[in-house]
């Protein structure tokens, strides 16, 4: 029998127990962020990067390294390859990590990645030494190209960044997982446990959220679910579920 | 001498250097500089080890970063 508790993650050649990633953005304080994080059971968070305000005290920083978390430095605010590729080797300077979440937008109102710049992103990135986790469209061709330029994963969209609209298009996702080499991570869309449970159970490899637990009403308790979901869609994948069918079939002895 | 400072125009000592901006905007009592910062000048990124020797020009642009909540 496939235990789904010694399943780990492996990325780069690193595993990881949980297979749920976080994000940070939207915590209403530090305090509950820290709690939904422990709670959450993760091993890697993301992080952005930006310029210091002066008398800033108190870090996300210092969050991750009590609880022992791995960091993930993105790039999100970044238009173009160059200005990804810099906040790239920041994070990386910052952090003491080459792995880095790639994220190259096309414009504020979507938020939806820009192909064109993230590939060109990622083979200078990958070029550089870095381990690069990209997240990219829900779009098979793309992932596919990204794997090629040496990609550590691929992290197929849900929905836009927290929209909270859940996964848009599962065939999309089964076909990246299908042809994919690579991990492959849901990143942005999830919305609540459901939408977990349900890229797990399409084969993918983890789900990575962040809106869905820190706004949540209560985020603490959210990000219980999320774990609890995440590890339930993914022995439901190893399990096998039974095919849908059309009529009835007794599950009791018939009578003779 | 000027420098750019996140963005801000800035006035410095001639002889100035990344460690002292970054003391400067991190650890202005005194004290040690956090983990988890990154500079850069002109855009070039400068490794923790060499901010102290590293000397800046006027006009250079120094940009001190840190982890946020974010993604």
């Amino acid at each position: 029998m496939t235990d789904a508790f010694d399943d780990p993650l492996v990325i780069a050649g690193t595993a990881f127990g949980s297979r749920l990633i976080t994000g940070t953005g939207g915590a209403p304080s530090l305090e509950v962020l820290e709690e939904a994080l422990t709670v959450s059971g993760t091993e890697l968070t993301t992080v952005a990067m930006r310029r210091v305000s002066p008398g800033t005290r108190g870090s996300v920083w210092d969050v991750l390294e009590r609880n022992k978390i791995r960091p993930l430095p993105n790039t999100a605010g970044c238009f173009t390859a160059a200005d990804a590729v810099r906040t790239a080797r920041l994070g990386r300077e910052a952090l003491g990590t080459d792995w880095v979440k790639l994220e190259v937008v096309a414009d504020e109102h979507t938020l939806l990645p820009d192909p064109v710049e993230l590939l060109e992103a990622a083979e200078l990135l990958v070029d550089e030494g870095f381990t690069v986790l990209p997240y990219t469209n829900d779009d098979p061709v793309l992932a596919r190209r990204l794997e090629q330029a040496g990609c550590a994963a691929v992290m197929p969209l849900a929905a836009p960044i927290g929209s909270g609209l859940g996964i848009r298009n599962p065939h999309n996702l089964e076909l990246i997982v299908e042809g994919a080499g690579v991990p492959v991570i849901v990143d942005a869309g999830i919305g609540t446990a459901s939408d977990a449970a349900l890229a797990m159970e399409l084969g993918c490899d983890a789900v990575l959220l962040a809106t869905a637990v820190t706004r949540a009403r209560e985020p603490v308790l959210m990000a219980a679910a999320m774990r609890d979901a995440v590890r339930a869609g993914r022995a439901a994948r190893l399990a096998g579920r039974i095919p849908v069918r059309r009529h009835a079939r007794a599950s009791s002895p018939t009578v003779d | 001498m000027e420098l750019i400072v996140n963005g801000d125009r800035s006035e410095v000592p001639e002889g100035t250097t990344v460690a002292d901006v970054v003391r400067g905007l991190t650890a202005p009592g005194g004290g040690e500089v956090p983990g988890g910062i990154a500079a850069a000048v002109n855009d070039e990124v400068v490794r923790r080890a060499a901010w102290g020797s590293t000397p800046l020009s006027p006009d250079d642009r120094v940009d001190v970063l840190t982890a946020v909540q974010g993604g």
